[in-house]
């Protein structure tokens, strides 16, 4: 196991000339109650990936408002982060037959884990299906444990989900990013939107020339429109459907494609996804693979600044935390219907929703000729974003979770 | 500047939506889920909405999802019309909606069982409340009171104080008539339409008429 390590972060403060001193004040008031409480927040990887994000913004605002807060990443073999990862596919619907011995590796991780972490905590916040079994830890001395689930459980493979569902069902309360991926349970299910650091490298405001800087860099032309997906090369994420959307709007608009992503350490297919990527994109100069290390989040943050329309077309999605970030930076959106997306997409207010390859194109080509149009849906969408998902409001969550949990709801 | 004979105490209001068991993937489950929900979830669905929503046609959940998802704009606009100044307990406002959903379905009965585009996942908030702040006793002080609070708080003063008794009147304005004697300005702060504005409008209209007194 190993302490996550976190880069200097803002003071909550600075916070306030974007949500309102009022929200400071009235969160350090309900922070004052869970004064001297202690929270242990445990996932699979310390880098990379939408999770990982959060935790490393959220939790040092945690600790700055009194509750002191601890993050914890669980260790594990190459086989183990291969069953994971073939869990969080069939989770998100993919066929899968898992064999008996998967599950015995996957428990004996955990169970590795749970000997060597301590958890003497009031609060204990297990996020994702990895580190799942730790609740085995559970002792009489024990906080309140709960369990935070950021991926789409819509239409999981039975095989695994009735693996899984006893160990969540040990569990205090649970935590969904929307209201579709519950399935049920006996325990309290609550809706919790993943956030963005709007003062986060990847978000914050840049200087023109910064940007234009990073375009130069990556050989893009800044002159003609730029459309780009930012994500992992992830199957779920589609990036060779964004190549064939891209191909169709190529026969009646002028623009260049990027694919910007990474690979986090606890998904060990992206660098096959990526190899099919670069084929079905060879012979193209106007679309751009960018394999970008974990700390691009400037360049990142540049792209989807300097792009015309950022695009996320995943067929299944936890929430799609690239959507909010491009939604903040006022750059119009187009989006599959899918996981969370919806609650950040409203569809022709706040952004394009699609249901395919072609409608992707379709919406893509209509926001290129609707310069006006597609301007007044990234602001909508800048707006909306303030409004739900900002890091102050899964700070604000948080707090009222814990008051909730000891107040015994 | 005249003092209240009681403090008015703010609080800081805080929610998170906890996810029901009912859905509905058809008006006829809707009107089934509406019988059944908890009142906290119609509650929930028809003013807790009024704090984000901004950018859809209506307020109300339920008419947003009869309109986006159902493609039933009549029933919609019904849904929607509901005024939460005018309703005095869930229980009524409950069987207004199922009222309003029957009715709909009487008169289209080929819409009863049509699958919408997307399922109507019912919730509820669980509410946290704690004191804000020194009790106050003058209107200067509730103003600036009013200036440091959070949108959920302020939502919770003003709007969904309506179905706390005294009914129908905000925390605000109960305060100001029957602790400052001022029952005129209660009336003014009661009447402002928070249906088409957003929480930091509503905000910028009740210290406008608290100045305004403070002014004279």
């Amino acid at each position: 196991m190993s302490g996550a390590t976190r880069v200097g972060a803002p003071v909550l403060q600075d916070y306030a000339p974007i949500v309102g001193q009022a929200e400071i004040v009235e969160l350090r008031e309900v922070a004052a109650r869970l004064k001297d409480r202690r929270v242990k927040m445990v996932n699979s990887t310390a880098v990379g990936g939408g999770v990982a994000e959060i935790l490393n913004r959220l939790v040092p605002l945690m600790e700055e408002v009194g509750v002191a807060t601890r993050w914890e990443v669980i260790t594990g073999g190459e086989k183990f982060f291969h069953i994971t990862k073939a869990f969080h596919n069939a989770l998100h619907g993919a066929p899968y037959e898992a064999a008996p011995e998967w599950f015995d590796e996957f428990l004996a991780t955990n169970e590795e884990n749970r000997r060597r972490m301590q958890f003497d905590e009031d609060f204990v916040v297990i996020h994702d299906p990895q580190p799942v079994a730790l609740i085995a830890g559970r002792d009489s001395a024990s906080g309140r444990w709960v369990w935070r689930c950021h991926i789409d459980l819509s239409r999981p493979n039975p095989q695994v989900w009735q693996f899984l569902q006893p160990w969540v069902e040990r569990y205090d309360a649970s935590l969904f990013s929307s209201p579709e991926f519950t399935q049920g349970l006996r325990i309290p299910q609550y809706l919790f939107y993943p956030t963005i650091d709007p003062l986060a490298d990847k978000n914050r405001e840049l200087e023109p020339e910064f940007v234009r800087g990073v375009l130069e860099r990556l050989g893009l032309d800044p002159g003609r429109p730029i459309v780009t997906q930012v994500s992992r090369f992830d199957r779920l994420k589609d990036p060779v459907g964004v190549i064939r959307a891209y191909r169709i709007v190529r026969k009646y608009e002028d623009c260049q494609l990027v694919l910007a992503g990474g690979s986090a350490s606890d998904d060990p297919e992206g660098s096959v996804v990526l190899r099919e990527v670069q084929e079905a994109a060879a012979g193209d100069p106007d679309i751009h693979i960018l394999n970008l290390p974990p700390w691009s989040h400037l360049e990142i943050n540049a792209l989807q600044r300097a792009s015309t329309i950022v695009v996320q077309k995943s067929l299944r999605e936890g929430f799609g935390l690239t959507v909010a970030e491009a939604l903040w930076k006022k750059t119009p959106v187009v989006a599959s219907a899918v996981g969370g997306i919806p609650s950040q997409v409203i569809h022709k207010l706040t952004g394009m929703l699609v249901h395919s390859v072609e409608g992707a194109a379709y919406q893509i080509r209509f926001l290129l000729t609707h310069p006006e149009f597609a301007k007044r849906l990234g602001e909508n969408g800048h707006q909306h974003v303030k409004e739900n998902f900002l890091l102050t409001h899964n700070l604000k969550r948080y707090l009222t979770m814990f008051l909730i949990l000891l107040k015994g709801d | 500047m005249k003092r209240a004979d009681q403090p008015f105490q703010f609080m800081a209001a805080s929610y998170l939506i906890r996810i029901a068991a009912q859905a509905a993937q058809s008006l006829r489950e809707l009107a089934q889920c509406l019988r059944t929900c908890s009142e906290a979830s119609i509650f929930y669905h028809t003013f807790q909405s009024l704090e984000t929503h901004h950018y859809t046609s209506f307020s109300s959940d339920f008419a947003q999802w009869a309109l986006a998802a159902c493609n039933e704009a009549a029933l919609a606009e019904r849904l929607a019309v509901v005024d939460l100044r005018e309703v005095v307990s869930l229980a009524e406002l409950r069987a207004s909606l199922v009222d309003t959903v029957e009715a709909h379905l009487r008169d289209h009965p080929a819409s009863a069982d049509r699958k919408a585009y997307e399922s109507f996942y019912f919730c509820e908030a669980s509410e946290i409340t704690v004191p804000f702040g020194p009790p106050v006793w003058t209107l200067q002080e509730m103003a600036d009171g009013i200036r440091l609070l959070g949108h959920q708080s302020l939502h919770y003063h003003f709007i969904s104080s309506r179905l706390r008794p005294p009914f129908r009147m905000n925390d605000f304005s109960d305060w100001i008539e029957h602790r400052l004697g001022l029952p005129r300005l209660a009336a003014q702060l009661n009447r402002i339409d928070f249906y088409n504005d957003t929480l930091d409008d509503l905000r910028r209209d009740l210290l406008a008429l608290l100045e305004s007194r403070q002014g004279r």
